[in-house]
Formats: C-alpha cells, sequence, structure tokens
C-alpha cells in the first residue's frame, strides 16, 4: 500500500468497469429525476386538495415512504414484489434488467415523497393574499395563477428541488444492493479485482463529489440569479 | 402468524445472549450512539463555520461540503476498509458503521449547529460581549444554550434519519433490522412480502413516532 497507482485503475478494462457504471449512476437519476418530480408535484396537489380522501392519500404516500430507509425499499422492491407477478412478468423482469427497474421504481417513490413536501411548501408559501388580490385586479384564477402565484413559488420551490437532486445522486449507490451496476458496484467489483483499494475509493469519491459539487453550485447560482423576494 | 412466533426474538435482538445483539436493539444503539458521539463533533465543526478566523472557517467549510456531496455508502466503504489500517487491529462491523455514521452525521449537524447560532437574534450577542463577557462565554452561557433549544426539533428530524441510515449496516454484514430480514428471508424462502413488510413496518412505526415528537417539540417552541 505504500506505492499508489492510479494508472490500474484508470486504464484498460477496470476504467471500463468504472465509466459504465459512473453512466448508469447519471442515468438512473436523470431517469429518476423526470419521473418522480411530475409524481412528486400531483402528490403535493393531493395534499393541498379540498377533497380529503387525497388529502389522506397524500398524507399516508409521503410519511409512509419517508419514514422507511431507502434501503428497506429496495430489497422490498427486488425480492418482494416480483414474487405477487405472474410468471411472465417475472421472466420479462428478469430479461429486461430487473436490478436497474426496481431501483428507478424505489427511487422514484422516494424521490417523489420528498419532492412532494418541497413542492408543497413552496405553493403555501405564497400569501393567500396574493391571489386574492391579483382576482382582485380583475386577473381570471388561470391568469392569477399563472403570473402571480406560480413565479413566486417557483422561486421558493426550485432551491429544495435541487437539493433534492443531490440526495438523489448520492442515494444512487444504495442500489448496489440489489446488483445494479451503478458506480459504487463497480467500485466494489474494481476493488475486489485490482485489491487497490485507496486508488479505487479516491476515483469513486471523486466522481461523486464532482457531481455533486456541480449540483452545488447550480443551486447557488440560481439563488443568486432569482432570489426571493421579501414580501 | 408461525413467522413471528418463530423469529420474534431473533429480529429484536439478534442472537444475544448466546452471540451478539443485533436485530432492532442494535439498530436503535446504533443510531443512538451515533448522534450522541456526532454531537459535540457537530457542535465544534459548527462553531469553527461561524468563527471570524479563516484559517477555522475554510478547512472545515471544505470538509463539510466534501463529507455531504460523498454518499453515506461511500464513507462506510473508507471506513470498512481503512480503519484497520489506520488503528492497527481489526475493527468490527459495529464499530465500522459507527465511525461512519459519526464523521457523516457530524457534518450534516455542523450545518444545523451553523444555522442555530445564526437564528439567535444579534443583539443577544452585542449585550453579552457589552456585559464583559469574553467569547467562550458569550457562546457557552449565551448563544448555544438557546441555539440547542432551537435546535431540538432538527436533533430528533436527524435522529431519525440516522436510524433509517443505520440500514446501510446491511452492505456491511452488520446484523441490524434490515440484515436480520434478508437473514430470515433466506431461512424461509417463501415469504419475502410478509418478512420485507415486517421489517419495513417496524421501521416506519419508530421513525413515524419519532416525526410527530418534532412536530409536536417545534409547536411549543414555538408557542
Amino acid at each position: 500500500m505504500s506505492q499508489f497507482d492510479f494508472s490500474v485503475v484508470l486504464t484498460g478494462e477496470f476504467r471500463h468497469w468504472l465509466v459504465s457504471g459512473f453512466l448508469l449512476s447519471l442515468k438512473l437519476t436523470g431517469i429518476t429525476w423526470l419521473l418522480a418530480l411530475p409524481l412528486g408535484s400531483g402528490i403535493a396537489l393531493c395534499r393541498l386538495s379540498s377533497v380529503t380522501a387525497l388529502r389522506w392519500f397524500g398524507a399516508t404516500f409521503v410519511e409512509v415512504i419517508r419514514n422507511i430507509p431507502l434501503l428497506m425499499h429496495l430489497l422490498f422492491w427486488y425480492f418482494a414484489v416480483p414474487e405477487l407477478l405472474p410468471w411472465p412478468a417475472r421472466d420479462w423482469l428478469n430479461t429486461h434488467g430487473a436490478e436497474s427497474i426496481c431501483a428507478v421504481i424505489a427511487l422514484t417513490l422516494y424521490t417523489a415523497a420528498y419532492m412532494a413536501e418541497d413542492v408543497r411548501s413552496g405553493i403555501r408559501a405564497v400569501p393567500a393574499t396574493q391571489l386574492e388580490a391579483a382576482r382582485a385586479l380583475g386577473f381570471g384564477f388561470l391568469a392569477s395563477m399563472r403570473r402571480i402565484v406560480l413565479p413566486q413559488a417557483i422561486r421558493i420551490t426550485v432551491p429544495p428541488l435541487i437539493s433534492q437532486t443531490l440526495s438523489l445522486w448520492k442515494n444512487t449507490s444504495i442500489a448496489t444492493v440489489i446488483g445494479t451496476a451503478e458506480l459504487m458496484y463497480q467500485a466494489q467489483r474494481v476493488e475486489t479485482a485490482t485489491f487497490r483499494g485507496v486508488e479505487t475509493f479516491v476515483v469513486t469519491t471523486v466522481a461523486y463529489l464532482s457531481v455533486s459539487l456541480l449540483i452545488t453550485a447550480g443551486a447557488v447560482w440560481y439563488q443568486r440569479r432569482f432570489p426571493v423576494r421579501a414580501s | 402468524m408461525e413467522l413471528l412466533e418463530n423469529y420474534w426474538l431473533y429480529f429484536l435482538v439478534g442472537q444475544f445472549p448466546n452471540g451478539p445483539l443485533g436485530g432492532l436493539a442494535l439498530t436503535i444503539l446504533l443510531g443512538a450512539g451515533a448522534l450522541l458521539l456526532a454531537m459535540p463533533l457537530g457542535v465544534l465543526l459548527g462553531l469553527a463555520r461561524v468563527s471570524h478566523s479563516r484559517w477555522l472557517r475554510w478547512p472545515v467549510t471544505a470538509l463539510v461540503y466534501v463529507v455531504r456531496g460523498t454518499p453515506l455508502l461511500m464513507v462506510v466503504f473508507w471506513a470498512y476498509f481503512f480503519l484497520p489500517s489506520l488503528t492497527g487491529q481489526k475493527t468490527g462491523q459495529f464499530a465500522t458503521m459507527l465511525a461512519a455514521l459519526v464523521i457523516f452525521n457530524g457534518a450534516y449537524l455542523a450545518e444545523i449547529v451553523r444555522a442555530g447560532i445564526q437564528g439567535v437574534p444579534r443583539g443577544q450577542w452585542e449585550s453579552a460581549q457589552s456585559l464583559g463577557l469574553r467569547y467562550v462565554s458569550t457562546m457557552r452561557r449565551v448563544i448555544l444554550p438557546q441555539a440547542l433549544r432551537n435546535m431540538l426539533p432538527s436533533l430528533v428530524n436527524q435522529f431519525v434519519t440516522t436510524l433509517k441510515e443505520t440500514s446501510l449496516g446491511y452492505i456491511i454484514g452488520l446484523s441490524e433490522v434490515s440484515f436480520i430480514a434478508s437473514q430470515i428471508n433466506n431461512q424461509v424462502l417463501t415469504q419475502p412480502l410478509a418478512i420485507y413488510g415486517i421489517a419495513a413496518l417496524t421501521y416506519f412505526l419508530i421513525c413515524f413516532g419519532l416525526s410527530r415528537l418534532s412536530y409536536s417539540l417545534e409547536a411549543r417552541l414555538n408557542a
């Protein structure tokens, strides 16, 4: 361990493993984000709805999912749920990358529950008087939403959504438990194959960190460019 | 249910008293221990984050950003592979997980402490100074007591997060709730839905209860 040799993990086959893991991590983050944001917004609207049943559904969804560890969600979707499916569906799952599909399902539900809370508190942070004032000035409901309420709500909601994206990026690493071949999984493989623990983990940590810092920088930029104006 | 009858003790305490402690008891012990040990670290890092000396502020800020930008699992692997070479002896899974959780939570608590300190009105600071208190006494007797009180709901939430994070012990073979659940599943084989369902419900009951506690604390502090 006295001599560090990064060339082993940065060339040839092992580099290929790490790069493919990194790309899959990015892909998991991207697909999950695209699915979780609309789902989360829908849940947030349920929680704000005037229909009691919808409010209950939204609250239950959020509380149940947020109070169970992501690892448990992954184990549940990968080991338990397929048992309920008929054989043809299970076969289809196994031939189409069950690890990635289950990881996306678990990550999407988990992320959506957190995003729902961010969206909800963003909408609630705009005082009701803003809508009333817009209506009094003669804007219709849609126009007041589009021109008065949403522009303010979006400024409040985007920063927490960006930090949720950062959590999502870090959370993809947990999918390694069900054998999804993302970055953490490939790092373990490379470590086992090369016994170059330090080198592998340094490269992996830098890879995670660089994306994380990019996301953080995005959040800082947004808050400078679109500050929340004091009402 | 037969499942519960056969495995309830194993689920709650693992192989204890005939072997190492495990199961739910281990999960709670690990979560509470990690948070308690991370607390002093978090206060020190938080103080450094609001320090006037840039030699203190910048390195700690960098450390906090690095730890917060890294997945916990990565920290666990670093601890798993390098604690033994650091300490010179074999490190158990419990100590490994505890070390990783303390470092990770220290960085998160630092931000909670920082927000708590910055949330105390400036007037408190100025009055303490004009009464002749020095920096250390001002912090210890005036600012921190108020900051810690305001932080209480966030601390309970952080405990919930830590309890959920202990589930990563599964990956390094620590026999906490998730690991025990999959062990039971490997023995029974036919009822994964019930087994993982019960384990998930266990986490839910504890974490949901604690998050309710945090809400009521917040309501009482604001009243």
